[in-house]
């Protein structure tokens, strides 16, 4: 992340909401992002497995790849594709119209460069192009590297001045049915874009960060604060910070970029094999394929995995993993109190002839050895609508 | 009983030679939520100003200083069993450890509440 202590730091469109709920206030991806707010992390986190959380994400990277011309059928979409595979190891072109999937952006020795949304448009008419979700503390990398990718072939304009709203858990479908209907019929990893609401047109994807169901909502910048507004006059809503945002990822066994998977990380030592698509392994034309197609058929020397520590004490970012005689066999890439969980969780990094579930290690918490075992991710059972 | 409080918002409310220690209010709201509490062993050398406990919560973990060098002669199990009751009660029942202070002429370098309290004003 680039060093923000002399750079102002920039707003999203809820910037005013924020300070006027009272939210406690960070850097975050070089944005001044809600950390909590009054209630606090636990409460916020409880509420959001309970009921429903509304999150304030548009710090992060939505954008749009497009041909010159959009609305040629299979045919564009297929060419539009072509040009973000270069970068990715999902199979974008065979994506279903209205499907939004997960993937990585890999550097050409196979490393993670960011994780990201790439959706396909359900509407004929918008064929050719696709919808891109990076991350905020990479954002400007990664448009760089697609727009790069894409040459003159597809132009990607940003739309990382909207609002990006994230409404999370259990109570989130009712919620949008009375704002936004025509969301409700999505399933998970599905999006549509919806025309002439009460807040401009929108896109709504049915997918989070949480492990809960879960919508998020791009939104015109100017309507913002309107639509979150219009949420959170529903009781089953409140605002929750970006503190509970990561104790909820972290049960949910989600990637955090930068921590749990960086550039030094491939998709296999990641655990995120199922991102390279069968038709893509067989082409193996992708970043890095050489040594990615080589680690999925001989296996990679360290993997990401959960951990459970057993006792109370979390371990944090950092910590040293060893096996049961001493010696060093990993580190905890992310780690804190998991509330719904009610103790530690953690993700990190094992030797392979560790990563199995059950596994017994030893965590160095202030020198001394905590007893630990590696957990199967989720923490928390996924709740998605498929 | 006389109350004193540090830069590192610990306090320490001394009776006779023992002070009892805690982290204040201030700090408690500053944390959040506590999730976890590691307490010294009763029978403990402690020195001023060296970590002596640590408070965690959902997010970070804090060292807690000893605000006077002594030995530990007590600590409140209560606060491991139950790290909420740090939130609830950070001046009262969740205390972290009685210490028994080995020079009293520490504590003139403390501050007194209203000096505390202005203290916290100009964070």
């Amino acid at each position: 992340m680039a060093d923000v202590s002399n750079t102002p730091l920039k707003t999203t469109p809820l910037h005013p909401l924020h300070t006027r709920l009272g939210a406690r206030m960070a850097e975050f991806g070089g944005y001044d992002m809600p950390i909590q707010y009054a209630d606090g992390i636990m409460a916020e986190h409880n509420w959001t497995r309970a009921h429903a959380g509304l999150f304030d994400v548009s710090h992060m990277g939505p954008s749009f790849l497009s041909l010159p011309e959009l609305g040629g059928g299979e045919e564009a979409h297929r060419k539009v594709s072509t040009l973000v595979e270069k970068l990715v190891p999902s199979d974008i072109a065979g994506l279903a119209p209205g499907k939004v999937q997960l993937t990585v952006l890999l550097d050409t020795n196979g490393g993670i460069v960011d994780d990201l949304m790439i959706g396909r448009p359900a509407d004929p008419t918008r064929q050719g192009m696709l919808y891109i979700v990076v991350n905020a503390g990479t954002k400007d990398n990664d448009f760089a590297l697609i727009q790069k990718a894409a040459g003159g072939d597809a132009e990607l304009s940003r739309a990382d001045d909207s609002a990006l709203i994230a409404i999370q858990g259990p109570e989130a479908e009712a919620v949008v049915a009375g704002i936004l209907p025509d969301a409700v019929p999505l399933t998970f990893m599905t999006f549509r874009r919806i025309k002439n609401t009460p807040f401009g047109d929108v896109i709504a994807t049915r997918c989070g960060y949480t492990g809960e169901d879960g919508f998020e909502i791009l939104v015109p910048a100017e309507h913002g604060e309107a639509f979150a507004n219009r949420l959170l006059e529903d009781s089953r809503v409140k605002p929750i910070g970006l503190g509970a945002r990561d104790s909820l990822r972290l049960e949910g066994g989600m990637c955090l970029y930068g921590h749990d998977i960086d550039i030094s990380k491939t998709p296999v030592a990641a655990s995120l094999s199922w991102m390279i698509s069968k038709a893509r392994r067989e082409r193996g034309d992708f970043p890095g394929a050489d040594r990615i197609l080589r680690e999925l058929k001989e296996g990679v020397p360290s993997k990401r995995v959960g951990i459970r520590p057993l006792g109370r004490a979390p371990a944090r970012e950092g910590t040293e993993i060893q096996n049961a005689d001493g010696e060093t066999i990993g580190v905890v890439t992310s780690g804190g109190f998991g509330p719904t969980v009610n103790g530690p969780v953690a993700q990190g990094y094992v030797d392979t002839t560790y990563a199995k579930a059950g596994t017994p290690l030893k965590l160095i918490v202030r020198g001394k050895a905590l007893e630990a075992e590696v957990a199967t991710l989720p923490f928390v059972p996924a709740k998605y609508k498929r | 009983m006389t109350t004193y409080y540090t830069s590192e918002h610990e306090w320490i409310s001394v009776e006779g030679d023992v002070g009892t220690v805690g982290i204040t209010k201030f700090a408690a709201e500053k944390l959040g939520d506590v999730v976890f509490v590691e307490l010294p062993d009763v029978g403990k050398s402690v020195k001023k100003e060296s970590d002596m406990a640590v408070v965690e919560s959902v997010k970070a973990a804090s060292d807690v200083y000893a605000p006077v060098t002594g030995e530990v002669t007590a600590a409140n199990a209560a606060i491991v069993g139950e790290p909420a009751k740090v939130n609830e009660d950070p001046e009262g029942e969740g205390w972290f450890v009685k210490i028994k202070l080995a020079d009293k002429g520490q504590l003139t370098g403390l501050m007194d509440k209203a000096a505390y309290d202005a203290f916290c004003a100009s964070q």
